[in-house]
């Protein structure tokens, strides 16, 4: 057997996806209403750009913002906008939102639908569209994909990757877009190759989809630059720096970006929204997230709009069964806990997991016995027991000084530790503690 | 913009009470404190059942008293200082158990409670508890009690004298005293599997290489201070003219090398730093049996490597994802 390409450290939590890695992707029922935060991405909120009681359509731009760095926001149901106000978004606080209630018409925006020609456009005009239908990356992250798309005018890219690894457990809608549109998926990575006028591509995807590389393998069978790459299975390799180790062997230099050892990775999903943006002229306005977990009757992958609320999606897999404990929000080593099912669904959720009382334990936090464990998973190869010793001593200078903005909270090194130690709390408290700092200078 | 309350989320009827919101991960692998301390434990049993065998039931007697006398002390220091108990991590027991381990088997019973209530309290408890302690603290006893008491600690009895009965008739040398006193060696196959004078839990090789090989199995130890510690005793011992494999079979070096300097606590976590830290154990250990005053000296070279731990650990950082070192970049 060859020896499949992975990177140092890592973790190997139980997978769960056979829980909806063969469930076909469901279209869910359009919800009454809609809640749409201004905030759906990294960088600047949007402003509204309606007003209570005005009507609009799906796929209408209802918020942007000036900045480069944000992403416009479109209406995903049509109605009438009830408010504009503060709802409990997944990041944790309340957040302004768009609350669109919904006229039972599922009227779309003209236009939207039929594939069009996009082939003499150029990589300018379809970075305009890429920005314009509100991309961002859909694998958590939520970066406005075309930030991602403009690389700086000095710095040489000669890689797309393609990131299909999906290694949080439970999420398989990644998966299930592969095997269900690949070609959709193949023409949105060719649509970001031309973006970028890069000639070759890199699709990794972990052993643990075999459907979902050969269903690639088949769409790029006479493409010789673009090759997919099977993967050992390990958490966190869908992130991104480990995937560019992975697949390329470069390491993307502390601070830096992935423009600097001249590669940019992009989700499946965020390629296939990228294709329905330029084809099809489809906005971002609904995503393919996995509901799954031991608190949900039916665990699916579903085709939800943005905006809908979490409690309307228990409906449609069958209902919460026995003593939900847990809603989380992305998968179980990265996910944001939630304290409401009135959250809506935003563009970088990718999954919902409901875990009932028997996945979920409170843990004390023992003192560190200094095993080792969390520094041989650490995949930054980070010391993560001293950093949260530096922060918990309040001592942030040294906490910084161990690198803890490198950090990037995959949790590897809280799901090893015997001591059970609060580790990535520590880390992202120590985080805000320099970020504090470094304002107040 | 509308600042209007969003009275709709409250009285939800679909809203579950009693949602755990913790930080990320939500899920964890099974592996706790208590569990590694249990494979410890587990792993240390046929050294155990061995010392008995040689030695008879005065070995399992030092084993129950130096246990019964860590744990009891710990349960007391922590109500003393009102800290909560920690008797089910159980590190107490494996100090106690390690402590009887490096005790004479003739000892008498005192020894081993005085050195089990040393170990807990000088060596671990006033630096705060389990993780603090910079000592290994059963070596931390050990040391006391040979400074204290060295006759009751340096008599020996010969393995097999008698199953019951009076055993302070047959004393005897250990290898590593009959070749430094008397320049007397003793044959491989005794010292390998155990058939000599010595510390109870130290004498059979094979035991503790049986029980190594599953602590090794089972991920608990890493193999780079065992290793490196073996290998410097063996090559600066063959530098030496001393007998390689004697220096490693006689006296401490593999209790020391497998058991006692892979503590997590008081070795460098850093990989690296792992390797320093056993190739100065075992150099310090082959300098006190060649040149120092007593015939061993694995109990005082973990110790001093002890402290050099947070400095080895300072210099072996390992090197980040992405981070190039200050000092490569062009000048």
């Amino acid at each position: 057997m060859p020896i499949l390409k992975t990177f140092k450290g890592g973790v190997h939590p139980a997978e769960y996806k056979y829980l909806t890695d063969q469930a076909p992707i469901r279209i869910a029922k359009v919800p009454s209403q809609v809640i749409i935060p201004l905030q759906q991405h990294t960088g600047a909120p949007c402003e509204p750009l309606v007003a209570k009681g005005d009507k609009v359509r799906a796929g209408q731009k209802i918020g942007d913002a000036k900045a480069f760095v944000s992403s416009p926001i479109h209406a995903s149901i049509s109605g009438t906008v009830s408010k504009v106000a503060k709802h409990p978004h997944p990041l944790g606080q309340e957040l302004p939102a768009i609350f669109i209630d919904s006229d039972r018409e599922d009227n779309w925006m003209e236009g939207i639908g039929p594939v069009r020609d996009y082939s003499t456009r150029s990589p300018q005009e379809l970075r305009g569209i890429v920005r314009e239908a509100g991309i961002v990356g859909l694998g958590g992250a939520a970066f406005p994909t075309h930030v991602k798309l403009t690389p700086p005018a000095d710095k040489k890219i000669d890689l797309v990757l393609l990131n299909g690894a999906e290694c949080e457990p439970y999420l398989t809608s990644d998966h299930r877009i592969m095997v269900e549109r690949p070609a959709e998926v193949a023409e949105g990575l060719r649509l970001i190759m031309r973006i970028l006028g890069v000639s070759r591509a890199l699709v990794g995807i972990e052993r643990n989809k075999p459907d979902a590389i050969a269903a690639l393998q088949r769409e790029f069978s006479a493409e010789p630059f673009i090759e997919v790459v099977e993967m050992e299975v390990k958490y966190p390799q869908g992130s991104e720096k480990q995937l560019i180790k992975v697949l390329a062997g470069r390491e993307v230099p502390s601070g830096g970006l992935p423009f600097d050892v001249g590669a940019v990775v992009q989700n499946v999903g965020t390629a296939l929204a990228i294709y329905e943006a330029i084809a099809l002229g489809k906005p971002l306005i609904e995503r393919v997230i996995t509901l799954s977990g031991d608190g949900i009757a039916h665990p699916s992958n579903l085709l939800v709009r943005i905006g809908t609320p979490l409690r309307d999606l228990i409906g449609e897999c069958g209902g919460i069964v026995g003593d939900l404990r847990k809603v989380v929000v992305g998968g179980p080593m990265m996910g944001l806990a939630q304290y409401s099912l009135s959250i809506p669904v935003v563009k970088g959720i990718s999954g919902v997991l409901m875990l009932s009382r028997d996945n979920v334990e409170i843990v004390e936090e023992g003192p560190c016995i200094r095993c080792g464990r969390c520094l041989a998973v650490c995949p930054m190869r980070l010391s993560p027991s001293l950093m949260a010793d530096a922060v918990k001593a309040r001592d942030i200078a040294s906490a910084e000084a161990c690198h803890l903005l490198d950090c990037m909270e995959c949790g590897s090194c809280a799901f090893v530790c015997p001591a059970k130690r609060h580790m990535v709390q520590w880390i992202k408290y120590g985080k805000n503690e320099i970020a504090a700092k470094r304002q107040k200078k | 913009m509308s600042t209007e309350a969003d009275k709709d989320t409250k009285d939800e009827a679909t809203e579950i009470p009693n949602l755990v919101v913790s930080a990320s991960p939500h899920i964890r692998d099974g592996v706790t404190t208590r569990q590694i301390m249990r494979d410890v434990a587990i792993s240390l049993i046929p050294a155990g059942i061995a010392s008995i065998y040689f030695f008879g039931y005065q070995a399992l007697l030092v084993i129950v008293t130096c246990i019964l006398g860590s744990m009891l002390t710990e349960a007391a220091t922590r109500k003393i200082l009102k800290r909560p108990h920690t008797l089910a991590d159980g590190s107490a027991f494996v100090t106690g158990l390690l402590l009887a381990y490096c005790l004479p088997p003739s000892c008498p019973y005192w020894i081993g409670i005085v050195g089990a209530a040393s170990s807990i309290v000088l060596g671990k408890e006033l630096y705060g508890g389990l993780g603090y302690n910079p000592f290994n603290p059963a070596l931390v006893g050990r040391a006391i009690l040979l400074a204290a008491w060295p006759t009751q600690m340096t008599t020996w009895i010969m393995p097999r004298a008698q199953w019951f009965g009076r055993l302070d008739g047959v004393t005897g040398a250990t290898p590593l005293t009959a070749l430094k006193l008397h320049g007397q060696t003793t044959p491989l196959l005794d010292l390998f599997l155990g058939r000599v004078g010595g510390s109870l839990g130290e004498t059979s090789a094979l035991a503790l290489l049986v029980g190594a090989a599953y602590l090794l199995w089972r991920g608990i130890i890493d193999w780079r201070i065992p290793t490196s510690f073996t290998l410097s005793v063996f090559l600066l011992s063959a530098t030496l003219g001393v007998d390689p494999f004697f220096a490693i079979l006689s006296g401490g070096v593999i209790l020391g090398a497998f058991f006692m300097a892979t503590d997590y606590v008081t070795s460098p976590i850093t990989p690296k730093g792992k390797l320093i830290f056993g190739l100065g154990c075992g150099a310090i250990t082959v300098l006190i049996r060649s040149f120092g005053g007593y015939p061993e000296g694995v109990c005082y070279a973990i110790l001093l490597m002890n402290c050099a731990t947070s400095l080895i650990e300072r210099y072996t950082q390992p090197k980040g994802y992405g981070i190039v070192p200050a000092r490569r970049r062009p000048s």
